[in-house]
């Protein structure tokens, strides 16, 4: 459940945040934050891991960038085209991989995306090496400016609650309870007569419309795309996120986000390649020690405050 | 009397073979409607392995299986238990990390088709509340329902298997081993709340505890080595000195 208080202190806090922040970087933040929560929906409410998120974030990143650099869209249907990529491949994606389980279903997706890294890395619209640069952000709906960088906080900011409020609905419908049953007993799910396939199939396409989503916001604020938003480096980024914050809760993907890009973003520049190896140590700590993540951790320590255990009856 | 039931299951010839080793052979098995039928045999007699075929959860090397007069040989795991054929499992198989009444909920939510609706507030499925509690107390978990369901003693969670499975009002239920890894106390309660279950039922079931088959189940099947060696009421094949040779060994037959 989302009890309104935190979600209304959370909102305060994102409308607060670029007036104490340096408003690109929380830009980016929110893009990732999109990012782990779209692929918390497979891993944390599906039981589905995923190791080509990347294709969905750079792909739809890539059309994104073309369609306002080059095709020359506004903005709002630069994202639009961006996002409907992400769908399109993860319909793609989705068909080919569904009916495999656990590691050749991580693999598959994996061989899939690198197959759109290597056709990135050749096609000559994505400008190879060099990557899409300059891409242009036209003024929102044709009125509203967006070059100066906190407003275009503001839109970010509302595409990204757009797309936590899908999950939040989705994760709390009854929809999301098939998707939990599936997740806790998959064969259970079948013999109670569920086709669990097509319900997995649509829980991946979701999650890639909203990676694509993500992809498609971090094109427009960045303004550059490169192969490093389609690389396998980027899917490992984003499993790495969800696990620290907690994989199956709410908040714990935007968490997990937020630890991750300030790391790269603060420490980067005075310890270059060495965040990675800390990130690494995080990450192992965090496996041994909480393995529900940051987020899980707290919501457990807090519920086994509030609720002592039920009575249970003595037989067995 | 039992005699005179229709066959609701029925299998011809039924054979299944791992890579030259044969399970199941040439089974021919006909469970009539409205009775508790029994699988026995010792281990390795091929019974689980006939329940995964009944329920498609492996495919026949050969022969056929029909339900009610329809031949299901081909159908999908999934399409089985919508035709009323629903399956337990041999480890209990609850969702464990729902509560009690969500897991009774989930069965219900597909009979109600409430299972794509991804635009609604779960709070819709409160309105399968009331059908749902009824069911917990029919196996009397109606005070654990806001619990999750790996919080409950093992015998519960049996206990609560039946209650989901009951909850898809099922024409066949096929119970695998129900009796597995419990207390004493709570075998006599499942045994009852099968034999409550059975009421206007068929229900197919696999167990190794013989004095629960001898008490509750009308007709017995006993298996060895893939094949039927005798069927009949339980004064009937405990009488057969073959079935106790299977089960004794030999020297004791």
């Amino acid at each position: 459940m989302l009890p309104r208080a935190y979600f209304l202190a959370f909102l305060v806090l994102l409308a607060l945040l670029p007036h104490i922040l340096y408003p690109v970087f929380l830009m980016q933040l929110l893009c990732m934050a999109l990012f782990a929560c779209a692929f918390n929906l497979l891993l944390g409410y599906t039981g589905l891991l995923s190791f080509g998120h990347a294709a969905f974030l750079g792909g739809s990143a890539f059309i994104a960038g073309q369609a306002a650099k080059v095709w020359g869209l506004p903005i709002e249907l630069s994202i639009l085209a961006g996002t409907l990529t992400g769908t399109l491949l993860g319909a793609g994606f989705g068909l080919i991989a569904i009916r495999k389980q656990g590691i050749y279903f991580a693999m598959i997706t994996l061989a899939l995306a690198q197959m759109v890294f290597f056709y990135a890395l050749k096609a000559p619209f994505t400008g190879g090496e060099d990557g899409l640069q300059s891409i242009p952000r036209s003024d929102l709906f044709g009125i509203i400016d967006l070059t100066h960088e906190v407003t275009m906080y503001y839109f970010i900011l509302v595409l990204f609650l757009a797309g936590f409020l899908i999950i939040f609905r989705i994760i709390h419908s009854p929809f999301g309870q098939v998707l939990k049953s599936i997740r806790e007993n998959e064969d259970r799910a079948i013999s109670l007569g569920y086709r669990v396939d097509r319900y997995k199939l649509a829980a991946f396409i979701i999650s890639a419309a909203l990676s694509g989503l993500a992809g498609s916001m971090k094109a427009m604020v960045s303004q550059v795309v490169s192969l490093s938003d389609v690389h396998w480096s980027m899917s490992g980024a984003v499993v790495l996120m969800t696990l620290i914050g907690g994989t199956g809760t709410l908040f714990g993907p935007i968490v997990g986000a937020a630890i991750i890009v300030s790391m790269e973003h603060y420490l980067g520049e005075y310890l270059g390649s060495w965040v990675t190896i800390i990130m690494g140590v995080i990450f192992v700590i965090c496996v041994l020690t909480f393995r529900q993540g940051i987020v899980g951790e707290l919501e457990q320590r807090l519920i086994k405050r509030k609720l002592p255990l039920q009575s249970q009856d003595s037989t067995s | 009397m039992l005699e005179n039931q229709p066959v609701v299951l029925e299998t011809r010839d039924l054979s299944k073979s791992f890579k030259g080793f044969t399970a199941v052979h040439n089974v021919n098995l006909q469970v009539r409607r409205n009775t508790i039928h029994a699988l026995i045999g010792p281990n390795g007699a091929g019974k689980t392995t006939l329940f995964n075929l009944l329920t498609k959860f492996l495919i026949p090397s050969s022969g056929s299986t029909f339900f009610k007069g329809e031949n299901i040989t081909s159908s999908k795991p999934p399409d089985i238990a919508r035709k009323g054929l629903v399956r337990s499992f041999q480890i209990s198989a609850v969702f464990s990390g729902l509560t009690v009444l969500e897991n009774v909920r989930i069965a219900l939510q597909r009979k109600h088709k409430m299972d794509y609706q991804f635009w609604h507030s779960e709070t819709i499925l409160h309105t399968l509340n009331n059908e749902a509690y009824e069911l917990l107390e029919h196996v009397d978990l109606a005070r654990y329902a806001e619990n999750k369901a790996a919080e409950l003693p093992y015998g519960r969670k049996r206990a609560l298997e039946i209650a989901t499975t009951l909850a898809l009002d099922p024409e066949v239920l096929l119970l695998d081993e129900p009796m597995a890894g419990m207390a004493q106390s709570d075998i006599s309660r499942t045994a009852e709340l099968i034999q409550k279950a059975a009421k206007n039922r068929t229900v197919l079931m696999v167990e190794h505890n013989l004095s629960v088959v001898a008490k509750i189940s009308d007709v017995i099947t006993v298996l060895r080595a893939g094949q039927v060696l005798d069927e009949g009421s339980y004064e009937h094949v405990s009488s057969n000195p073959l079935v106790l040779e299977a089960y004794m060994g030999k020297k004791h037959a």
